[in-house]
């Protein structure tokens, strides 16, 4: 921990404020000089009700939202106003809709050999290389869902487990510095889900990825990760890791919500 | 003599229906692929006449014609893209601008005629390897000549679309989401396919013109509904079919659209109706195939489920 603490942080969130619908009525100041730093190779699960501020800072974060004061700053670059396609050369995201991590339209091998080349020229070179269809099809028996023997068949025809499997092999594929997780387990059946977080544990640890996932999945944020940070009101009331973490129970978080849902004044 | 009647029109039909095929694969490049409903195409198909026209008559080679009417289009095209792109303008009315505009551009290159004639001037009808059939099988050559530059068209675009850049062309339409995760601009991925798609719009006004050795700048009424009529037409009917590619299938669909339009001029149909018979026709096919714009997201993603 303490060498942690002394390095450079991977991701870094410096003193960002956001409001929402600034000088309406329903005016809301979000994140208020609002800090997170996440070393390198952290795996960080995020938890929060709605509104709580967590698709926010992943939006902050992709590049879909400006904030409006404070620095974002991923591998000592800082990263505030680039544009999102920019930035999206080094963070790899998964989605919860399942639809949005691969193109429909194409073909499972399509969709490899276009992420293959991730950050790259796409030129008028032939889109589908021959040569690497061995490599792409070891990569997808990884996933054990049998698409290495589907390589021609479109991606729209997978089922929802599938395609997140897939999408979380995609942006893992070129190297990257990040790992976003936008509640991709939420919209699957529960042994999709748990088939998806297993291939999530496997993957961050193997390339030893930096993670950051958001999940209404108490359980899994509690099995998941080595560390946990719960949002309420665009703060972190809860940050908790490695041993402290473990010792947590579902019930402890079920009772810190209750709490947060006290002070805003809903009965329990 | 029916027969020869019969035949002659036949070969009318596919004459034209080929080189009317090169601006529907435009079409389907900008509404198909990229699902851009794109109205500068009413503009850019007779700006590719007008270049034509104009270069032609001035004693220029009908090939180079092809090529900066291509240019000429594709340049227009890409104004529509940045209107977008950049300008946030919505898809609609972007390509209404460019449409708008392009009235005044084709009156300016043909410094103010709205017909340009070059009769007996060298076209590709005419000249280089058309000139090995005799001049005695005029239509048939014509045939022969529409269909070799579709299938050249049709054969390029086929392969371009299997490049990387085609492929993000392909994912741009279909998820502009995974584009960026990709680490690419969509926006970008836009302009190049409008650019394409128009620049085909004007090869096809430029082939067409080469006809009928006289450039119209009228000619570009109706366009996007025979255009969008044949990729309709064609993606729904002909892709049915296994092993046929969409691309040959939207080059069937224009053949096909054509053909009805002459049936019904040749049942008596008065010419000054032809525009309107487009219209309930493409109206037709859209309540048949249920592609009406606003469904078309959800149609195309799920037409490989179907």
């Amino acid at each position: 921990m303490l060498v942690e603490r002394k390095s450079e942080p991977l991701l870094e969130f410096r003193q960002i404020d956001k409001t929402f619908h600034s000088g309406t009525v329903s005016e809301l100041k979000l994140f208020d000089h609002f800090d997170l730093s996440v070393p390198q190779g952290r795996f960080v699960c995020i938890i929060g009700s709605n509104g709580s501020g967590k698709t926010t800072l992943l939006n902050l974060l992709c590049g879909g939202e400006t904030p409006d004061a404070g620095n974002i700053f991923l591998g000592g670059r800082e990263i505030t106003r680039e544009p999102e396609h920019v930035r999206s050369r080094r963070i790899g995201r998964v989605f919860q809709d399942p639809s949005l991590g691969t193109c429909p339209q194409l073909t499972i091998l399509e969709n490899l050999s276009l992420a293959d080349r991730k950050g790259k020229r796409y030129g008028l070179s032939r889109g589908v290389s021959r040569k690497k269809i061995d490599e792409y099809r070891s990569r997808l028996e990884l996933l054990k869902l049998g698409l290495e023997d589907q390589l021609d068949l479109p991606v729209a025809n997978l089922s929802g487990g599938q395609r997140q499997a897939l999408a979380l092999l995609i942006c893992t594929m070129t190297p990257i510095d990040l790992l976003i997780l936008d509640e991709h387990t939420a919209a699957l059946d529960p042994s999709s889900s748990e088939n998806v977080m297993e291939l999530t544990r496997r993957f961050v640890r193997e390339k030893r990825l930096t993670a950051l996932m958001v999940t209404h999945n108490l359980r899994f944020a509690l099995a998941y990760g080595d560390r946990l940070v719960m949002m309420h009101r665009g703060k972190a009331v809860l940050d908790v890791c490695d041993g402290e973490k473990n010792a947590l129970k579902i019930h402890d978080l079920t009772e810190r919500f209750n709490e947060i849902s006290v002070e805003d004044g809903n009965d329990v | 003599m029916a027969l020869d009647v019969f035949l002659g029109l036949l070969t009318g039909v596919l004459q034209e229906g080929f080189v009317y095929g090169i601006m529907a694969l435009g079409i389907y490049v900008t509404y198909q692929v990229l699902n851009f409903p794109d109205l500068s195409v009413e503009g850019t198909f007779p700006l590719g006449s007008c270049v034509a026209g104009v270069m032609i008559a001035s004693g220029l080679n009908p090939w180079l014609a092809c090529m900066a009417a291509f240019a000429c289009g594709a340049a227009a095209g890409g104004v529509t893209g940045l209107l977008h792109v950049k300008l946030h303008i919505t898809d609609l009315l972007s390509g209404i601008l460019v449409m708008t505009a392009l009235w005044s551009v084709n009156l300016a290159v043909t410094s103010g005629s709205a017909v340009t004639p070059f009769y007996n001037q060298p076209t590709i009808y005419t000249s280089g390897p058309a000139a090995l059939i005799s001049d005695s099988h005029n239509s048939l050559r014509a045939l022969v000549v529409a269909f070799i530059s579709c299938l050249f068209v049709k054969l390029l675009l086929d392969e371009y679309l299997k490049t990387k850049s085609g492929l993000l062309l392909r994912a741009a339409g279909n998820n502009p989401r995974y584009v960026v995760s990709l680490g690419k601009d969509p926006g970008n991925m836009k302009i190049l396919g409008l650019m394409l798609g128009n620049g085909l719009a004007a090869l096809s006004g430029c082939i067409l013109c080469q006809r009928e050795e006289s450039a119209d700048i009228y000619s570009g009424t109706g366009m996007i509904v025979l255009g969008l009529a044949a990729v309709i037409v064609g993606v729904n009917i002909f892709s049915g079919i296994r092993f046929l590619r969409s691309t040959t299938a939207v080059i069937l669909g224009a053949v096909l659209y054509r053909g009805v339009l002459v049936a019904a001029l040749q049942m008596g149909l008065p010419t000054n109706y032809m525009k309107l018979l487009m219209a309930v026709l493409l109206t037709v096919v859209l309540v048949a195939y249920k592609t009406v714009p606003t469904g078309r997201r959800k149609k195309h993603v799920s037409r490989t489920e179907v």
